[in-house]
């Protein structure tokens, strides 16, 4: 469970995150809202690249602010990020591997971890193949990979499916579904694919402009006037 | 030249993912160059050349501040600016421990290349936020005061004090070698054999943790700290590694030719080497030693046909541009690329209808 309270982000004179109070019960969660509403941002408070003004997060138990970055990913953190971030200039193996050796995983479990994270991804290449050399969709497979080697405990995903068609995004929701009861980590899913965030999340949040204007089970979120009006427009079907 | 219809771009998309797994890659070069280095240890020599032969020591010197450039630059993404200005400080302390102590000489060598590395860590420090135009400007700044410095203390040869420089002999500022390495050839050995295991140390970095690591951080620090690395203390691993290496390569110049001048080093030697080593590659083992022969060689070459050797810079500055447009993994993938499209050329033209009927 992760447990954001208060949390206020300032950058200057902007307030991207303005004293949100949230709780990840655990599972699948989605984080929703308009572009600039602070979903990133606040990804990047859990990882450390963004300092908060006030606030506490703790996740399972644990004061997430107090730790260094670096150790984040050590302690289960992981993430993905908007603009995918697999290693080009190494191979699929060693892109996972690499997160596996720097996040205390053991030396002698690791090629089998790292090959059951790319079969759990449902990447069908070769594990020897340069990342530079493959396409978006498996690029985007590989650091999700990345993501859940191991022994991860939170993963955020921002727009994993940013650029895919809808065959690939239909799959990709299978896959991520099955991240909290097969690798045992809480998932926080950004999108702006609302089908996908539907299929995925039991429990959603949405924040407009760093506020937090709604969060519960997703069917009522979706359906929430308020999240209506901000961020999906009254006219769009659901 | 390039055969009609080849691609001709090493970062062309859809190049086939055939099992090019990079430590495979870095095998399979690691292996040509230790052919390449083994065919120098023995072949040179056996010219009885003195001349080529000293040419090619100090060019295998220069390989391996530009192996040590390299791997800041191709493998972390860190500028540097200073290399060559952290090669006259490997000579100066090799020169000093030299002088002072009756350390043997390999002893001096490693200890030379622990200082340097011990040195250019420190002097990278500050320099560990900084990227790109603001890394390359500092570690610029640094060779200027370096040559400055240097200008004003010279090379020890033997004189008292801290600076070990006497003006009231005209000793040279030259590093004993050691006995099983007296004469020139045997030297000329130790050298390319100390390179070889520079370059081994560069592979088995590179194939393991730290390798991985530097590979993160030079896509993106974000990325890689949110996969857990510990960028600040990989940056300064491999900023050590490569003042190491520079230092030791300092070491080695101590001892060779006539020793040292302060008018070996000027500023912008680390500008050209920095040339060069982009020219040669910047991502494969083989870049290097191009840059190496570039650097060395390639003057020797013109001054031996009475050429002016400051055409080399006008060539070198055509060769970036030539390199970074057409090539961006440096001559030293571009070279076999175009022989083999050419050789390939050439097999269509001498037997055509072989080829038509392969096709058809």
């Amino acid at each position: 469970m992760i447990e954001i309270s208060d949390l206020t982000v300032r950058f200057g004179g902007v307030t991207p995150i303005d004293r949100v109070s949230l709780r990840f019960p655990g599972g699948t969660c989605g984080l929703i809202g308009p572009n600039g509403a602070g979903k990133t941002t606040l990804f990047n408070v859990l990882s450390g690249f963004v300092t908060p003004a006030s606030g506490s997060i703790r996740a399972f138990g644990h004061d997430l602010l107090a730790m260094p970055h670096y150790r984040r990913a050590r302690w289960g953190l992981r993430r993905t990020f908007q603009t995918e971030q697999a290693i080009e200039a190494l191979s699929v193996f060693d892109n996972v591997a690499m997160v596996h050796e720097h996040t205390g995983g053991r030396r002698s479990g690791r090629r089998r971890e790292v090959l059951e994270a790319i079969g759990f991804v449902g990447l069908e290449v070769d594990p020897r193949a340069l990342v530079g050399t493959l396409g978006a969709r498996e690029r985007r497979l590989v650091e999700i990979a990345r993501a859940v080697v191991g022994e991860p405990r939170v993963v955020l995903l921002d727009e994993p499916a940013a650029g895919l068609p809808d065959e690939e995004t239909e799959q990709l929701g299978r896959m991520i579904r099955r991240i909290p009861e097969e690798r045992g980590a809480l998932v926080v899913l950004v999108d702006h694919d609302m089908s996908l965030v539907s299929a995925c999340c039991e429990i959603t949040a949405v924040l407009d402009f760093g506020h937090l204007i709604a969060s519960g089970p997703t069917p009522e979120v979706l359906h929430d006037e308020r999240v209506r009006r901000a961020y999906l427009g009254t006219e769009e079907d659901l | 030249m390039r055969a009609p219809g080849a691609s001709n771009r090493s970062r062309a998309p859809g190049r086939p993912p055939v099992g090019t797994g990079v430590s495979r890659r870095t095998a399979a070069e690691a292996a040509g160059v230790a052919a390449f280095l083994a065919l120098a240890l023995l072949g040179v020599p056996a010219l009885r050349n003195g001349y080529w032969q000293l040419v090619l020591q100090t060019s295998a010197i220069y390989t391996v501040v530009a192996l040590s450039l390299a791997l800041l630059l191709g493998r972390v993404g860190m500028i540097s600016l200073g290399q060559v200005a952290l090669l006259a400080i490997g000579g100066w302390i090799a020169l000093r421990l030299g002088f002072a102590t009756s350390m043997p000489f390999l002893l001096v060598v490693l200890v030379t290349g622990l200082l340097t590395g011990l040195l250019g860590t420190l002097i990278g420090l500050p320099a560990l936020r900084l990227s790109g135009l603001h890394l390359a400007l500092i570690t610029l700044m640094f060779a200027a005061a370096i040559t400055l410095l240097l200008e004003a203390t010279q090379f020890p040869n033997g004189g008292g004090g801290f600076l070990g420089h006497s003006v009231l002999t005209t000793a040279p500022s030259i590093l004993r070698r050691p006995r099983f390495a007296a004469g020139d050839a045997a030297y000329y050995r130790l050298v390319v054999v100390v390179t070889a295991l520079m370059f081994l140390l560069v592979v088995v970095h590179v194939r393991s943790r730290p390798g991985r690591a530097w590979a993160a951080i030079r896509q993106s620090e974000a990325a890689a700290l949110a996969a857990g690395v510990n960028v600040t203390l990989y940056k300064l691993w491999a900023l050590a590694l490569a003042s190491f290496m520079t230092g030791v390569a300092g070491g080695l110049l101590a001892a060779s030719g006539g020793g040292l001048t302060v008018y070996q080093f000027p500023t912008q030697n680390s500008i050209i080497l920095l040339a060069v080593t982009l020219m040669g590659g910047i991502s494969s083992l083989w870049g290097p030693i191009v840059a190496g022969l570039l650097f060395e060689a390639l003057p020797a070459l013109l001054r031996t046909w009475g050429l002016p050797s400051d055409l080399l810079i006008i060539l070198f500055g055509v060769g970036v541009i030539q390199v970074q447009l057409t090539a961006a993994a440096g001559l030293a993938s571009q070279v076999p690329r175009d022989l083999a499209n050419l050789v390939r050329l050439l097999g269509r033209l001498a037997g055509r209808p072989r080829g038509r009927e392969l096709s058809g």
